[in-house]
């Protein structure tokens, strides 16, 4: 496309810089992330229809079982009386774990002044608002009776009925219901004055008067910007913890149960380790694509790629750790069912998904610890990809263990998923792909006020 | 509206070094136009101080108070229930709701404030009719001056623009 395109041999970012010297100059970082919205032309869009298209067919799979679930019931997946839960609750907490971490990067790293995040913090929090949209979805599914799903709101009713405070399950529909609002907001309030430089760099009325609503008449002045920071500083810190307690929440939907595996304190914190190492691992997948589907190598460098790689790997020690602290519970605090519990995951009919799942989250990441690996994108993203699979793994069983492998042996079944299983998990992937795809082509990707002001300080160094 | 010069610098460093002179020299700054925000402006105009963390702290604890109340009231007067002989008023499990919605109006109450501070929307403003205006979403830095009244204060106040660094020196109504 345009002369701002860094080709392979560029120089990257060096240690002190998260830009590299092409970027480093503020028309050109305006330049090269409003070029997907304002220059057709520049793009071929043959990666991005394709994309398009499969992401279509997968979202109609996706609608085409859902309505066949409202029509026969929630038979038509494969729980039974003893697993009650299938994938669509593990499909939600995996959802909810990719949907935490756009808010979490984008929040704590910026309250941890890491200015690296510019390059990231929109497309993740862009992930993270349909993820979490899509992750909403599948409880409401799973209840049965879906169309009664309001009733877990208190409003005046003639059944004179109350929801269940107590219960973790509503503690769940607030949650996310906050987070979801909360995340819009905070989405919104960065692209205001993106939303303006589209304003006032689209040639088309159209376009002008599109953006020029969405921008809300920004102009840019000194008080607009001390408001601005003012509120997203805010918003930023409240971001942490309403994040943290939403993943919490899901981890206490297991944590507060009686079932063998499924009592342990350790859960609310290993669970929100979880949503930020898968959430991250599908930011570094985004941002593989965002990268090379819009030629943004002099915005997000394999610095970025070295330090998200070094995140991951944090996070898979972390989650190692917790693995090895559930089996070393239930051995040291010598409870039949718990120790013959551990017993089954290694042994049991689920083992090769149980190693599957060793392998991707703590085993595999451990090549992190290599500077080559963690410079090389696609070996960071082939690693991110199968952290993600990993991670639906972990979700998988955490219920089928702990349900297939109940108190009551006469009760040990096993689940086998039908193909209406399948298509509603690669339905939503697709649904998934379809929101992101729209989103790059109508939204910057990535927060230019933020980059042009990193490439402003960068070049004066 | 009041009459202004509007000085076009070549980046944050040359406006702030400008305003820096500016104040010294008993310019009165009326506000600044920059594409990123620009550290340290703020101190050259005289703005009131901000009320966004306090409309988010008022709206956050005042939703989370009602949130508690209708928990409280739903679980231990208006429909009683003994759900394993926990206590009705079971408080820390009734924290998380007041805790989410708290946070959420919190950030509702602190985008309306930041709405109501910077008027915006404003769709359009005269300042959007200036030349180059449009560069201050892009990579413009303008720093608006109130004009002086006399001739020949106009005239010195642009050439000493110039001087300081002005690329640009147009005039405007702010």
């Amino acid at each position: 496309m345009t002369s701002a395109v860094i080709s392979r041999d560029a120089p990257d970012a060096t240690p002190q810089h998260w830009i590299t010297p092409a970027g480093r100059d503020i028309e050109t970082v305006n330049r090269l992330i409003s070029a997907p919205l304002l220059e057709n032309g520049s793009f071929a869009w043959r990666a991005w229809w394709i994309g398009f298209a499969i992401s279509i067919v997968l979202t109609a799979v996706m609608v085409v079982s859902i309505v066949w679930l409202f029509i026969e019931g929630i038979g038509v997946w494969g729980i039974n009386s003893t697993i009650v839960w299938g994938f669509a609750i593990a499909n939600y907490v995996w959802w909810i774990g990719i949907g935490n971490a756009g808010t979490l990067i984008s929040s704590m790293l910026l309250l941890m002044r890491q200015k690296w995040r510019a390059s990231t913090n929109r497309f993740a929090e862009a992930m993270t608002l349909f993820a979490a949209a899509i992750a909403g979805l599948f409880p409401i599914l799973h209840l049965g009776r879906p169309i009664y799903f309001y009733w877990l709101t208190p409003y005046p009713n003639t059944m004179t009925l109350w929801p269940q405070w107590r219960s973790a399950l509503i503690w769940d529909f607030w949650a996310i219901l906050s987070y979801i609002l909360f995340s819009i907001i905070f989405w919104y309030v960065g692209l205001i004055p993106d939303f303006a430089t589209i304003r006032d760099r689209a040639a088309s009325r159209r376009k002008r008067v599109i953006y020029g609503a969405l921008a809300l008449g920004w102009r840019g002045s000194a008080r607009h910007w001390r408001a601005y920071e003012i509120l997203h500083l805010t918003l930023a810190s409240l971001g942490v913890p309403l994040v943290v307690s939403l993943h919490s929440v899901v981890g206490m939907d297991f944590a507060a149960s009686l079932m063998p595996g499924w009592q342990e304190t350790i859960f609310p914190p290993y669970f929100v380790v979880g949503a930020m190492y898968s959430g991250f691992a599908m930011v570094v997948c985004l941002a593989a694509l965002v990268r090379w589907g819009f030629s943004l190598q002099a915005l997000i460098t394999r610095r970025h790629f070295d330090v998200m790689a070094k995140i991951m790997l944090a996070a898979a020690i972390i989650m190692g750790l917790s693995y090895a602290s559930e089996w070393f519970t239930a051995w040291y605090g010598g409870e039949r069912a718990d120790r013959s519990l551990v017993a089954f995951e290694f042994t049991g009919a689920y083992w090769p998904m149980f190693a599957g799942l060793l392998f991707c989250n703590v085993i595999l990441p451990q090549a992190f610890w290599f500077g080559a690996v963690r410079r090389c994108v696609i070996a960071v993203f082939a690693i991110a990809v199968t952290i993600n699979i990993g991670m639906w793994l972990e979700r998988i069983l955490i219920i089928w263990n702990t349900l297939s492998h109940d108190y009551l042996p006469s009760m040990w079944r096993l689940f086998f998923p039908t193909i209406w299983d399948w298509l509603l998990l690669f339905g939503s992937l697709g649904l998934f792909a379809l929101m992101f795809l729209i989103f790059v082509r109508l939204v910057p990707a990535v927060s230019m006020h933020e980059v042009r002001r990193l490439a402003a300080e960068e070049a004066d160094r | 509206m009041t009459r202004v010069l509007l000085a076009g610098f070549s980046g944050d460093e040359a406006l702030s070094a400008a305003a820096r002179a500016a104040h010294g020299r008993n310019y009165r700054i009326l506000n600044s136009f920059t594409p990123y925000p620009v550290d340290g402006i703020d101190t050259y105009l005289d703005l009131r101080p901000s009320r966004i963390r306090t409309a988010m702290l008022i709206g956050g604890f005042s939703t989370a108070a009602f949130a508690y109340a209708l928990e409280y009231y739903s679980a231990v007067i208006d429909y009683p229930y003994n759900s394993g002989g926990r206590p009705f008023n079971a408080w820390p499990t009734f924290m998380l709701v007041p805790f989410a919605v708290g946070i959420l109006l919190a950030s509702i109450c602190g985008f309306a404030a930041f709405l109501f501070e910077t008027g915006l929307p404003r769709l359009h403003h005269p300042l959007f009719d200036a030349a180059g205006f449009e560069r201050v979403s892009q990579d413009a830095f303008l720093l608006a001056l109130v004009c002086p009244e006399t001739r020949d204060g106009l005239q010195d106040a642009i050439l000493w623009l110039r001087r300081v660094g002005a690329q640009t020196v147009d005039e405007a109504e702010l």
